[in-house]
């Protein structure tokens, strides 16, 4: 059989339209580039658009002290020093650009008082650092780049979904997707590609992530040849909503903490005073009156409260009180901020907090607390690629955003995300563009490689008394949220394997009911196999790293092994199969060690 | 538990009704939620677009019992037990399959609308002075989630279909939020009044009372921008005379 396929030409095309996807698109279009990107749903609606608390950047308009450097400390200190120096270097001396340049494309941040953008604390960062709009930054920030893009001549296809990239000669030369509405395929010739497609975790059950994050950039990245770093490290956000059942997982801002909200277990102590750990000594409030003062204002005398240590300390803390019988009534923990705030200021800082716990859970936060528990947030891991460029071990293929790994090493800040994007999608943008100016003529299509694709993606159809890829992703996020999740072990680690192998023959008998247009069953059979792949890999990767580190907590190997800390775990296909190797990083050069040791 | 029973649209442009479902509803669960196990337990083919499920991505636009609503955000508790709950897909849009629609036409509205022009910075290091009480009245257009659900329910789109002429309550609010831009320079009036057809939106207020965001469309977008073309474009003096008598 061979398929008719519509073929778009581009020199650049950018695969997921978040914050990512889209600073990298205007950078490549802005250096000439013919620039096609697209997007697995409509534009505008990926998940930088959930993004709450803000963008995190050494803009010192709050803080005159804060710079670079300061800002760098944190990263690494807050990635449990496992990080790539190097992104983490580019990343907070370039953000405060990424951020002043988005305010001259249209962003309106909150103000400070003598009219500049106002930074907010957050959890880890050492000042008021994030920029922010409410609890709604991510919407203005995505506003923006989407308008600039579509003004800047970037050809957008909205509800596609690739599902190979294609490789010739060792280097990438474009990607095969297929439309939503009518499920066509489309052929992309490209002379690089950018990946931008975010995380992995609609892999696990209690998550924030939406239907779209199942690992399809990593999974395309993994087939085609390229290396994948750090995928045991997954970010349980410490505070999702925990009831009712129905919005178990949405997510609960960490900016709630960074306007004063404190966590109470149920016999209504402050908790997170017994949690600080060592390396964050002395740098904490110790009293609840001492952090009070600090949330009042007064904050060169006063240390913040220790509801601000890092999310993989937070949620650890609470997971412990919960098991340990001191959770609130329906398994979490109670966040206040109705005890520190009136509510005209909560109404004002965190409107679509309020808006969501009285329309989904009937809950008024500026009278009463919350109940929230960890969900799956965000991985650390992803393609591995070079800081300066993004690109990775694939020629012409270049990542940017959570798809990219490196940057929050064992664990990331909140806030560092957004400003990730814009950083490394814009240095993605202009690394593709200028890979691509190098190159001739498009590679010509191998057809017989897309008709090998396009019919084992349609195998399902017609299929009768085969799995229901519904049923098969449900069980896929049980078996993970029960062994992969914020505890691990080799014994629950190894049932994860067998299962995922299982789950992964079962998922080749997957039956399609209906017909192709816009046929969600056959969409979830279609990303059940990135999700296969993510999920083994953040598997094998938990096994090989026998020790705790940052979001990635073994219960067999409680302790973090300082033999362990610059050491990566490389993910590669080999042979048709998954192999797993470890890796030393680069040495961090000392002048920046010393500001990591010594602080500026 | 409870069996709540539900009238979902299925079909194409061509052929299409609406189809009886028993589904079995747990404690506060949303319309979404029970689309979703209609489609994992009984139909796995019908069509339904969504993305973050917590009211902030305006993907899931719907019709509930023929209003237009997130799906997301409205929880199943709202309607009486007794009798079925409606959904189906917004009607002022083509559609694609069961709850989706072609919203392809907004995108393209979205484009045509005179782009941000800011003043020249007023520092020399590029930056800008703005203030909170400045910032605070485009903020509230910039709510704005692209649901389409005030497209949806205004009659200028939904019953006579001017589609070609008129941008819609959805773009005049993202042209209010750069007209009321502090740092913005350009002329949208011209805009506004012909290739907008804002003169035809006559204040009905439907699409302010279906904005998830609470956005105060008519009175704080529309009204505004109606008076700025007025003032841009009909007889300024007679205006400002008729102003002055009128005292």
């Amino acid at each position: 059989m061979t398929a008719v396929l519509e073929t778009r030409d581009h020199d650049v095309i950018v695969v997921g339209a978040g914050g990512a996807g889209l600073r990298a698109a205007i950078e490549a279009r802005a250096r000439g580039a013919s620039v096609g990107l697209i997007c697995k749903s409509l534009l505008g609606k990926a998940h930088t658009v959930m993004a709450e608390g803000g963008v995190a950047a050494a803009l010192a308009t709050v803080r005159p002290e804060d710079d670079w450097r300061t800002h760098f400390r944190d990263t690494m200190r807050g990635g449990k020093m496992h990080g790539s120096w190097r992104m983490a270097q580019i990343h907070t001396q370039e953000a405060p650009d990424r951020v002043r340049e988005l305010e001259a494309w249209g962003a309106l941040f909150d103000r400070t008082e003598d009219g500049r953008i106002s930074q907010r604390p957050f959890g880890g960062h050492t000042h008021a650092r994030l920029a922010h709009v409410g609890d709604r930054t991510g919407l203005e920030m995505i506003r923006v780049l989407q308008d600039r893009a579509i003004h800047s001549g970037v050809e957008v296809y909205m509800e596609c979904t690739v599902i190979r990239l294609l490789v010739a000669a060792g280097r990438v030369t474009g990607a095969l997707a297929y439309r939503r509405e009518n499920g066509r395929f489309i052929v992309f010739r490209a002379h690089a590609v950018v990946l931008s497609t975010g995380g992995i975790g609609k892999g696990w059950q209690i998550t924030s992530n939406s239907w779209e994050y199942t690992g399809d950039g990593h999974a395309l990245a993994y087939w085609a040849g390229a290396e994948l770093i750090d995928m045991e490290f997954v970010q349980f956000h410490p505070t999702g909503m925990v009831w009712p059942p129905s919005v178990r997982g949405i997510l609960v801002t960490e900016g709630v903490r960074g306007e004063g909200g404190v966590l109470r277990n149920a016999r209504g102590r402050r908790f997170m005073f017994d949690y600080v750990p060592d390396i964050y000594q002395g740098d904490y409030a110790e009293t609840e009156e001492e952090s009070d003062r600090w949330v009042t204002g007064d904050r060169t005398r006063n240390r913040r409260p220790p509801e601000l240590l890092t999310r993989d300390d937070v949620a650890r803390a609470i997971t412990r009180e919960i098991a340990e019988g001191r959770g609130s009534p329906h398994g979490g923990v109670f966040l206040d901020i109705a005890s520190k705030r009136d509510p005209d200021y909560i109404k004002r800082k965190l409107p679509s907090m309020y808006h969501q716990f009285r329309e989904l859970a009937g809950v008024d936060i500026t009278t009463d607390a919350m109940e929230v528990g960890p969900t799956t947030h965000y991985v650390m891991g992803g393609v591995k690629v070079d800081a300066e460029t993004q690109e990775s071990t694939v020629p012409g293929l270049f990542a940017a955003g959570e798809v990219a790994g490196g940057l929050h090493g064992a664990n990331r800040l909140g806030g560092n995300s957004l400003s990730d994007l814009l950083v490394f999608g814009r240095r993605a943008g202009l690394a593709a563009a200028e890979f691509a100016r190098r190159q001739g003529a498009h590679a010509p299509v191998d057809q017989a490689e897309c008709d090998a694709v396009v019919s084992g993606s349609l195998a399902g159809f017609g299929r009768v008394d085969g799995e229901n890829p519904f049923a098969l992703l449900a069980e896929l996020q049980a078996l993970m949220q029960r062994h992969a999740g914020i505890a691990r072990d080799r014994s629950g680690l190894d049932a994860a394997l067998t299962g995922l192998g299982a789950l992964g023959r079962r998922a080749e008998r997957a039956s399609i009911p209906g017909a192709r247009e816009y046929n969600p069953s056959w969409h979830t059979a279609l990303d059940l196999r990135s999700l296969l792949v993510v999920t083994e890999a953040c598997a094998r990767a938990a096994l090989e790293r026998t020790e705790s580190r940052g979001g990635h907590a073994r219960t067999d190997y409680p302790n973090s092994d300082g033999a362990l800390e610059r050491m990566q775990v490389v993910i590669r296909r080999d042979g048709g199969a998954m192999t797993v190797r470890r890796e030393p990083q680069p040495e961090i050069p000392p002048e920046l060690m010393r500001i990591i040791r010594e602080g500026v | 538990m409870a069996m709540r029973r539900f009238e979902v649209f299925r079909g194409t442009r061509e052929a299409g009704a609406l189809q009886e479902y028993g589904v079995e509803c747990d404690e506060g669960m949303v319309v979404l939620d029970a689309m979703h196990r209609l489609q994992a337990d009984q139909a796995p083919d019908m069509a339904v677009r969504w993305n973050c499920k917590a009211g902030k991505c305006g993907s899931c636009s719907a019709e509930i019992n023929g209003s237009p609503r997130l799906m997301c955000m409205t929880r199943l508790s709202d309607y009486p037990e007794d009798r079925p709950i409606t959904v189906t897909p917004m009607r002022a849009f083509p559609l694609v399959r069961d709850l989706v629609t072609d919203v392809s036409w907004n995108y393209e509205m979205s484009r045509r609308i005179p782009p941000f022009q800011p003043r020249a910075p007023d520092n020399p290091d590029g930056t800008w002075r703005m203030y909170q009480y400045e910032v605070e009245r485009p903020q509230e257009f910039r709510k704005c989630i692209e649901c389409f659900l005030c497209q949806d329910v205004c009659h200028v789109l939904r019953t006579h279909g001017k589609h070609a002429e008129f941008i819609g309550p959805a773009f005049l609010v993202r042209a209010a939020a750069y007209e009321l831009h502090p740092l913005d320079m350009a002329d949208r009036t011209g805009y506004l009044k012909d290739e907008g057809g804002i003169g035809y939106c006559n204040i009905t207020k439907c699409c302010t009372e279906v904005c998830p965001e609470d956005i105060r469309i008519t009175d704080n977008a529309i009204i505004p921008l109606k008076e700025r073309v007025v003032d841009a474009h009909y007889d300024p003096i007679a205006r400002l005379l008729g102003r002055l008598f009128a005292r």
